[in-house]
């Protein structure tokens, strides 16, 4: 078993610094956040929120890899499940409101009573 | 070169690539399906971070149980794309203002970290970290509590949805 694993892993140390990923992660949550800000389609804001959530995951990881820690992994398993149901409550009111207004657009969106 | 920075480098671009797709694409359709190919990429990220365990749960979870029920809400509320830009308001050129700054304060902040190569894992941890076992080890023993609370959030927002999305209860 051990030596199957170092024969798989050759004796060459990991060469991609940490850091690239957490670059990598912040500019993937920007993107997301730039798209909740512009775009005005509720769906595609969704999107993008799932971008976010997806930017902190990675985040999560590169942690967990850098301090060779699970907890990491666990948060970020967390993290889909919280973003599933999060997706769940959201589309199901993105459709509740088309159903009353018509509209996805988040500028048509003013009031709280129709 | 390392095969691993090829590939970083490859996953890394296709990711914003197709992360800048999900945001400017005109189509909804199009954005979701942008959305499902940066999902994959992003697995791939992490296989290369030892996160085998949280790649297949990212293409199981995400590209297939959520994308499924975003086209599946597109494809209900019949949306096309999206007829004008819409004129930029005050709102929206304050806010893409604030994400490039944010950008710039994140790059500035994470540039300062030691750009050195992670640790190795060694051969003992190499067998075990990412896995599923060391996963459910450490989630059932140290997070049972939000396990479970996870566990019924999922409940309450199954229920919620059928309740919001119903027209008539």
């Amino acid at each position: 078993m051990a030596a199957q694993v170092v024969a798989r892993e050759a004796p060459n140390r990991p060469m991609v610094p940490i850091s690239y990923y957490l670059l990598l992660a912040a500019a993937l949550f920007c993107m997301g956040m730039f798209g909740v800000m512009v775009r005005r389609n509720a769906l595609v804001i969704f999107m993008c929120v799932e971008l976010m959530l997806n930017a902190a995951n990675l985040t999560f990881l590169a942690f967990a890899r850098m301090h060779g820690d699970s907890v990491g992994h666990v948060s970020a398993f967390f993290v889909i499940a919280v973003a599933a149901a999060e997706a769940a409550i959201g589309l199901a009111i993105v459709i509740a409101v088309f159903r009353s207004r018509g509209s996805v657009l988040v500028e048509d969106i003013r009031t709280m009573k129709h | 070169m390392n095969i691993e920075l090829i590939l970083f480098g490859a996953f890394a671009l296709l990711t914003l690539l197709s992360a800048g797709t999900v945001i400017f694409a005109r189509s909804p359709i199009n954005s979701a399906m942008a959305l499902v190919s940066t999902f994959f990429f992003l697995a791939g990220l992490y296989v290369l971070l030892w996160a085998h365990t949280v790649a297949v749960l990212q293409v199981m979870v995400y590209a297939g149980a959520i994308m499924v029920l975003f086209l599946f809400v597109i494809m209900l509320l019949n949306l096309g794309e999206s007829p004008t830009r819409g004129r930029p308001t005050l709102a929206r050129i304050v806010g893409g203002a604030a994400t490039l700054g944010l950008l710039v304060v994140l790059g500035i902040a994470l540039s300062k970290l030691p750009s050195g190569p992670p640790p190795s894992l060694g051969v003992e941890g190499q067998a075990t970290f990412g896995t599923m076992a060391t996963m459910g080890q450490v989630v059932f023993t140290q997070w049972l509590l939000p396990f479970e609370a996870v566990s019924l959030l999922l409940l309450v927002a199954m229920v919620g949805a059928v309740v919001v999305a119903k027209s008539r209860i």
